[in-house]
């Protein structure tokens, strides 16, 4: 379905149920060149069992028309305005990589509006090295290799796939690729560039998990365990899984997401 | 400015190794045999979770199964596809194809020169569905462009055509398939990811015959369906299948549960599940043994064709040879351009003599076995004519490259002289 957010259509996917904003929400939100399809295998479950889904395109990605945000302050002010025009005064917020910042940035400005935090494969500060950076300025294919390759585990193509019959690196590249020019060089210079205190961080009263992936080459298993410390109360859970965990560990990303948002 | 990417693994390793890590269960390095038509399920939530596409995981063989699977992500991550299907035979992959995209009064536009079950489906079988073909030269992107109609769901051709060898200009019909917004889905059979690769080159589906050279050793009868994830099928509502509501799955939009493997999400939960054509976890064993080695041997097969098309080519008992490797040949320089590493094992060629010949040739050989299938490691022979394109009339035949006196060989990876021996020895006897 679409709703509009900041005088632009956005699509969000609502796990196959309809939305009824009466039930507790959760909001997934994907990361850099993505779009909600990343949570295809967490977010069904949920609009299936009680609560109301809603998996965004963000501006400009997927489904979802208007420019990119290039900041990620600004992404935390449209998942806002999202949920005014879902008609949700709260709602869980379960975001990947950038989307994981995105969430944080929406806890921290608007704590109210945010009843539960879920950082999957999340690092703060989120350095971008150049090489990547400057290779998605240029649209360069590489910058699709960058992505595909670290962001998964490493030699992932060698094991068994977590979605029987896929081909992740694959299947990932293919999505980026289908991002519109831009795009990834805009969602990787806004994680490169965020920055939040650790006393902002240490104030965040929301209940928090974050997930870490054991064999994330892109925000390492070190850099999840760090931002975990420093958010009060924060659970850590570890997975043997890249930065692609969704789809590397679906069923143990969909438990343990299962096991916060019930608590 | 150049830039540089980490690459996945070569395609000689993903042959080997793509889609299998040592078992988690038990430690078994080499693909476990998963015989078993169903698994159990650890409690009744993940029970619902999983028949309703909520988590990812095996229900029942029919559906998927962890040997079959690691065939389907090795010829994914081969192909360099999103994903793939694994199919009890090349046909049921075609069907497949075609079931998934096309009904009632949908139309395809195909190469004329395909192998003869693939003709049978299209010209015989699927017209009783609703479904129409026109066929059109190979070789010729003008034909396909005339042939379109608004019907028009699926443009279907082999990469090098059996038996005729003509190579199907991908790149060409690939523009216009983007131009058209229909999809392009390429049998690669005979070439097989090692000699190249159709999503490289613009298609958007492929299929295999695996009983051909991916097992490469004529024990099984299999097939698989790759998607390249290229294809936006919601761009317009000719792909209802996968962009509209499905009430069959509680109303899927298979387009919107995902962006890049919709084809094969309906492929799978439609096709698998209601016409049953799956493979067996013993054919997928069986295809990953050769698929190991099928950098190794589409190398040795090439080689070993190469000297065949030079030796018949030179004989004068044969009127002429059909294969990418002669400059005389149309598809010649386009097979340079796609298949630099050799378009095709099998060959066709002329007798002098005409039919009668050409029986006494294929009696006379003794190395070379008498037999429809093509892709094994031993050299096979057969005349189309009589065998695999009966059912079609002199004007198919012609549009297919097939005459009379026709014959097929699929060269295997026997000593190269050995097979020339033999060759020799059934043309002097073609000619008495």
């Amino acid at each position: 379905m679409h709703f509009i957010v900041e005088g632009y259509p956005a699509y969000a996917y609502t796990g196959g149920r309809d939305f009824d904003p009466a039930l507790p929400a959760i909001v997934f939100i994907h990361g850099a060149a993505f779009d909600h399809s990343v949570w295809q295998w967490q977010s069904r479950y949920f609009a299936h069992h009680g609560y109301a889904v809603i998996a965004v395109d963000l501006p400009a990605h997927g489904r979802s028309p208007g420019s990119a945000r290039t900041a990620i302050e600004a992404l935390g002010h449209w998942t806002v305005a999202l949920l005014d025009a879902a008609g949700l005064e709260r709602a869980a917020f379960v975001g990947h990589s950038m989307g994981a910042l995105a969430a944080l940035q929406t806890a921290l400005e608007h704590p109210a509006r945010v009843t539960k935090l879920a950082l999957l494969g999340a690092a703060v500060p989120m350095p971008v090295g150049d090489a990547f950076l400057a290779a998605a300025r240029d649209d360069s294919p590489a910058a699709l290799d960058m992505e595909a390759v670290w962001g998964h585990a490493r030699l992932v193509a060698l094991e068994q796939s977590g979605v029987p019959g896929t081909a992740l690196l694959s299947a990932s590249r293919r999505l980026n690729a289908r991002a519109r020019p831009g795009i990834l060089a805009a969602d990787l210079g806004a994680c490169n560039a965020w920055r939040v205190a650790d006393a902002a961080l240490a104030r965040l009263a929301v209940p928090a998990l974050v997930v870490a992936g054991k064999r994330d080459q892109m925000t390492p298993l070190k850099a999840g365990q760090s931002l975990a410390a420093r958010i009060p109360g924060a659970k850590l859970v570890t997975l043997d899984a890249g930065h692609a965990m969704m789809v590397e560990a679906p069923r143990a990303v969909l438990a343990t997401l299962r096991d916060f948002l019930r608590d | 400015m150049a830039h540089s990417g980490p690459k996945p693994p070569h395609p000689d390793t993903l042959a080997v190794h793509a889609g299998q890590g040592p078992d988690p269960a038990t430690g078994a390095r080499a693909v476990p045999i998963y015989q078993t038509a169903s698994f159990v399920f650890p409690d009744a939530d993940t029970a619902a979770a999983l028949f309703n596409m909520e988590t990812p995981g095996h229900v029942y063989s029919r559906l998927s199964n962890p040997t079959v699977s690691v065939f389907e992500e090795r010829m994914a991550a081969l192909e360099d596809g999103v994903g793939a299907i694994a199919t009890a035979s090349g046909q049921a992959a075609l069907h497949l194809a075609i079931a998934t995209l096309v009904g009632q009064g949908g139309h395809v536009v195909a190469s004329a020169s395909l192998y003869g079950g693939s003709h049978n489906l299209l010209s015989y079988t699927l017209p009783r569905f609703g479904i129409g073909t026109t066929f059109v030269p190979a070789a010729d992107p003008d034909a396909w462009a005339r042939a379109i109609t608004p019907a028009t769901r699926l443009l279907f051709g082999e990469s090098v055509g059996n038996p005729s060898v003509d190579v199907l200009d991908i790149p060409a019909l690939g523009a216009l398939a983007e131009q058209r917004h229909i999809p392009l889905l390429v049998d690669a059979t005979v070439t097989t990811p090692a000699l190249g690769r159709p999503f490289e080159q613009g298609a958007h589906l492929v299929m295999h015959s695996a009983t051909k050279f991916l097992s490469g050793h004529g024990v099984v009868i299999g097939g698989v369906l790759v998607d390249g994830g290229r294809f936006d099928w919601a761009a317009d509502d000719r792909y209802p299948t996968l962009s509209q509501p499905y009430a069959g799955f509680h109303g899927m939009v298979f387009a919107e549960e995902s962006s890049t493997s919709a084809f094969l999400l309906r492929a799978r939960r439609e096709g698998l599940r209601d016409f049953g054509a799956c493979m067996a976890p013993m054919t997928a064993f069986q295809v990953l043994q050769g698929l190991e080695t099928l950098p190794l041997r589409m190398a040795r097969h090439i080689e070993n064709t190469a000297k065949v098309v030079r030796f018949l080519a030179g004989h004068a008992a044969v009127a002429r040879v059909h294969h990418p490797e002669l400059e005389d040949h149309p598809g010649h320089a386009l097979a340079r351009r796609l298949y630099p590493r050799g378009a095709s094992a099998i060959l066709a060629f002329e007798l002098a003599g005409g039919r009668e010949a050409g029986r006494k040739f294929i009696e006379a050989l003794g190395l070379f076995s008498h037999l429809a299938n093509i892709g094994d490691a031993k050299s096979l022979v057969i005349h189309p004519a009589t065998t695999t394109h009966f059912r079609m009339d002199d004007a198919a035949l012609a549009a297919a490259g097939i005459t009379p006196g026709t014959v097929r060989l699929s060269i295997g990876l026997e000593h190269p002289d050995d097979l020339l021996e033999d060759l020799a020895r059934a043309l002097r006897a073609a000619q008495k």
